[in-house]
């Protein structure tokens, strides 16, 4: 047995299936593996009740745990220091409530996201979020590893969607902080903190989101012209009194575009569609193709090896990067692409050798921090994330993350290692 | 305090800096809420991060708690003293130390108030979206301390939407940068916890704001019913319909007499009136506008009226803003409660509240910012008459106990401070409020930092949580934890 694993000599795996129930607890496979890292036994609790005392019997025991969503994200992060047990959420796939006249939803960690939002279309509503593979990804999820998409542009990311969590920690504490008003300042702002941490605070059991509207009528345009035009466009639209739900520059070796997206009233939509032609002068406006809100998943296919990143940088300076991703793949002889959201965060692709996306990274990491942004390698080969933090240097609020984090789980029992700083 | 550390003290900030004389002292008695008062041993007035860090090091070290205070206009004890204890008020770092107006962005020191940010960027368009009542007054650290909110706040969001991070001094004195100029900085959101954490977790000394560009039109609508169960269902329907308007308030009768009297906004004389504010482009206003009216008219609106003028749209929204204040004209004396509730539970709510007031014979004047549920009762009473002010208390804390029972909240923008920490011990179970402490060891183990605030009971920090053990109670099922 590995040594990670010598612990396993003293674990009694009956008392989990007892808590859990004997047919949702099974051996890992090769499946489950974690960057690498050999995981011993899956548990799917049926409850959160059941969940809590899955996590506090594993921290008693001394194991180290993985919570699980719809696992498209697991690879994300700092490869684990050890992982015993996955925890997954997939049977707390319910929608709770969803009090459409107050335009909040109550959900459990495991829904679905394409579910959540079938169930709120219903009434007319959505959570204000287009984020990666969402008939795959969980709640809990996409909390923990903040993930949104192109309407962040109007709607603000999870942070801004989120009113309240309920979690379970390592003890077996079942926590809730805030509630189902979209107003309310009593207490700290626990969910905040929880969205993404990736699960190394305490396992999200449950999360309530206001919601909003879905648009009566929708248009997309699209611009094409060099980065640095349409960069300009972009700051002059976000400077203009246009109200776009989407803003997006796409550019690779030799193309780029600048897509925007108007929801509203028909009148509304027409207005602006005339507005931002002015805006635009010679740039001319085609309609936006059909998969161009869903490039930012797009982006995540295509030849490997490749290096998946997100960069977050000042508006103004995403001709910058797109200049600085050119020269850097280019020196390394490898194929690149940038899909980034006005917001000042995107995704870079980078596709060809090992060592060179290894080079093309260090670089990457060090002229983005120059520029004062920052540069996380969310997908990689595990090579190159060995010896290498995939977040980046750690900021003077480091040693507070640690101070947190050993509050809320004093003996590292929660994805350890995977997070900022090797948290 | 000893004459060592008062000369530690004013050799931080200076004679001009430092406050000792009683009389003086007593400006800084209370906030907003002022029937908590406590005098500080000493206020501390400085004018860069470099000598809060200077203060807050003497305070570690002599374990003397502090309290940072911006513009003291708080309304539920945040910046209230605590004996023995000193003010550290950041008045005077009031800078814009940047604009940036292609990112957006705006920096400032904590004691910059609310308006100036805005007033700085106007000429270029832009505005800082979070509009409380006391802009006028109220510093940017004051609202990052309670994330307070305004009438926008329903389509714009709430001051932790509009900071991006911040510079805070923790209480060991050190200086730490949470979050930054751009989004999603690798690491746990601390800007988001440091948010409306009411002083208790260190200070800031520096904010990084995001500004928003105005809106193309902007118009606003006046609606007259005859019962603010009526404007309720209004209200509910134009959500319904799917619209975000930027504002929806809602005002009942004595509180539009008392805002009539006080700054004549020309508001019909009515049971439930409604401001609805819609902005975006022209075409899509007017379309909206027009729904908007159709709603209100369903739903017993017999005055409906929309602003024209910028003068007059400013003369609306003076008469809502000025509404507390005016109160104050209808009777000696008010407490103003803060609680929030699903729209959908107004009409329970507001009956309940008519109850409960005709059974003490006390008047209950409503301000609300309905969008989003935030009821703002103002319970009149006269505390010449004997017994009275205990009356008004109690029929504030049931009106809050109403809001927790219909799955709200006891505080939707004023903050918890010193009034409301017992309700945090009903709205919360005992394993929510120690998993928020886990927050605040963090930060401030000794609780030195705005102690004794928010939090029903103090929480030692010094031993380190270990494994859950189960108390034998527990296991004998006697007991059980959660
Ligand atoms: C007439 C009136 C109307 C109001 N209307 C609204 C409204 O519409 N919406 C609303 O949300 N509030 C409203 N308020 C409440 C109040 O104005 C806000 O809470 C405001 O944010 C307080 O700011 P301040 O500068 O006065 O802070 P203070 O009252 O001085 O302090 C408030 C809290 O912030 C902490 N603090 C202050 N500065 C810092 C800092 N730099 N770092 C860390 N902590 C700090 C203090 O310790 C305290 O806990 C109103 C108040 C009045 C009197």
């Amino acid at each position: 047995m590995p040594a990670a694993s010598g612990v396993m000599t003293q674990v009694s795996w009956p008392e989990l299936a007892e808590i859990v129930g004997k047919e949702h607890l099974r051996a890992a496979t090769a499946a489950d593996a974690i960057d690498g890292v050999e995981v011993q036994m899956v548990a799917e609790p049926g409850t959160a009740e059941d969940l809590a005392r899955a996590l506090r019997w594993a921290h008693a025991a001394g194991l180290k745990v993985s919570p699980r969503g719809g696992g498209t994200k697991l690879g994300w992060g700092n490869p684990p220091a050890a992982c015993h047990l996955v925890l997954s959420t997939a049977r707390l796939n319910r929608v709770l409530e969803h009090a459409w006249a107050d335009m909040t939803v109550i959900v459990e960690a495991g829904c679905r996201v394409a579910d959540l939002q079938k169930t709120l279309a219903e009434h007319g509503q959505q959570l204000a979020l287009d984020p990666l593979w969402p008939e795959r990804a969980t709640i809990g999820g996409i909390l923990s590893t903040n993930d949104s998409g192109t309407l962040r542009a109007r709607y603000g990311s999870l942070r801004d969607l989120i009113i309240g969590t309920t979690v379970a920690l390592p003890d077996g504490a079942l926590a809730k902080s805030g509630g189902k008003v979209v107003k309310n300042v009593a207490g700290y702002d626990l969910a905040k903190l929880f969205t993404g941490a990736l699960g190394t605070l305490g396992v999200m059991v449950q999360a309530i989101f206001r919601l909003h509207p879905l648009p009566r009528e929708s248009r997309g345009l699209s611009f094409s012209g060099t980065p640095e035009s349409l960069n300009q466009l972009l700051l002059a639209i976000q400077a203009s009194k246009l109200t776009f739900t989407g803003l997006q520059l796409r550019a690779a070796q030799g193309s780029a575009h600048l897509d925007v997206r108007f929801d509203g009233t028909a009148a509304g939509i027409q207005a602006q569609v005339k507005q931002i032609q002015q805006i635009a002068g010679l740039l001319a406006a085609s309609d936006a193709p059909a998969n161009a809100w869903t490039s930012h998943q797009a982006i995540w296919d295509g030849a490997s090896p490749a290096l998946m990143t997100k960069f977050s940088v000042l508006p103004a300076q995403f001709a910058a990067v797109c200049a600085l991703v050119e020269r850097v793949a280019g020196a390394q002889s490898l194929a690149w692409k940038v899909v980034a959201q006005g917001v000042g965060a995107g995704y870079a692709r980078l596709e060809g050798n090992e060592p060179g996306l290894r080079t093309a990274l260090l670089t990457l990491r060090d002229e983005l921090v120059k520029m004062g942004g920052t540069l996380v390698a969310l997908a990689c080969p595990v090579a190159i994330k060995r010896g290498f933090d995939v977040w980046g240097p750690p900021s003077d609020a480091q040693p507070l993350m640690v101070r947190v984090k050993q509050r809320f789980d004093p003996d590292g029992t929660l994805n350890p290692g995977r997070f900022v700083g090797g948290i | 305090m000893e004459a060592r550390i008062l000369n530690e003290f004013r050799a931080i900030v200076g004679a001009s800096g430092l406050i000792t004389e009683p009389e003086q002292l007593s400006t800084y008695e209370c906030d907003g809420l002022t029937m908590f008062r406590v005098l500080p041993l000493a206020v501390l007035l400085p004018t860069s991060t470099a000598q809060v860090q200077a203060i807050v090091r003497v305070c570690h070290r002599e374990k003397i708690p502090f309290v940072a205070r911006g513009s003291g206009t708080g309304l539920s004890g945040g910046a209230l003293p605590v004996a023995k204890g000193i003010v550290i008020s950041l008045t005077r770092m009031d800078r814009i130390l940047e604009v940036d107006l292609p990112n957006q962005r705006v920096v400032v020191e904590p004691g910059v108030i609310n308006l100036n940010v805005t007033a700085r960027v106007a000429p270029d368009g832009y505005f800082y979206a979070p509009d409380p009542s006391s802009q006028v007054v109220c510093s940017i650290g004051g609202n990052v301390a309670e994330n307070s909110g305004g009438a926008h706040c329903l389509k714009y969001g709430f001051t932790t939407t509009h900071v991006l991070g911040m510079e805070v001094v923790l209480s060991d004195g050190s200086l730490v940068h949470l979050g930054g100029r751009t989004v999603d900085r690798p690491g746990y959101d601390l800007p988001g916890v440091f948010v409306g954490s009411e002083g208790t977790l260190g200070i800031a000394t520096k904010v990084i704001l995001r500004i928003v560009k105005k809106p193309e039109v902007i118009q606003v609508l006046l609606a007259a019913f005859n019962s603010t169960n009526e404007a309720g269902a209004a209200v509910s329907g134009i959500i319904a319909a799917g619209m975000l308007p930027a504002a929806i308030e809602m005002m009942d009768n004595l509180a539009i007499q008392a805002a009539e009297a006080a700054v004549q906004a020309n508001y019909p004389n009515c049971g439930g009136l409604l401001l609805v504010e819609l902005d975006g482009p022209a075409p899509e206003v007017e379309t909206l506008m027009e729904e908007v009216a159709d709603v209100c008219t369903k739903c017993g609106a017999w005055e409906i009226h929309v602003a024209q003028s910028d003068a007059e749209r400013a003369r609306v929204w003076t008469g809502r803003k000025a509404a507390f204040a005016a109160v104050g004209r209808l009777a000696p004396a008010y407490i103003v409660q803060d609680g929030v509730i699903p729209r959908t539970a107004l009409p329970h709510v507001m009956s309940e509240i008519v109850r409960l007031s005709s059974e003490v014979g006390l008047r209950v004047a409503n301000v609300f910012h309905a969008g989003d549920g935030n009821l703002h009762p103002l319970v009149l009473y006269d505390s010449g008459v004997p017994g009275q002010d205990k009356l008004a208390e109690t029929l504030a804390n049931d009106i809050l106990r109403l809001c927790i029972k219909a799955g709200g909240s006891i505080t939707g923008e004023h903050g918890v401070g010193e009034e409301k920490k017992m309700f945090m011990a009903e709205m919360y179970a005992e394993p929510d409020l120690e998993t928020m402490q886990l927050v605040r060891c963090a930060f401030d183990p000794e609780n030195l930092s705005n102690p004794d605030k928010v939090f029903p009971r103090p929480r030692l920090c010094g031993e380190k949580p270990g494994v859950y053990e189960p108390h034998p109670l527990e296991v004998a099922g006697v007991a059980q934890r959660f």
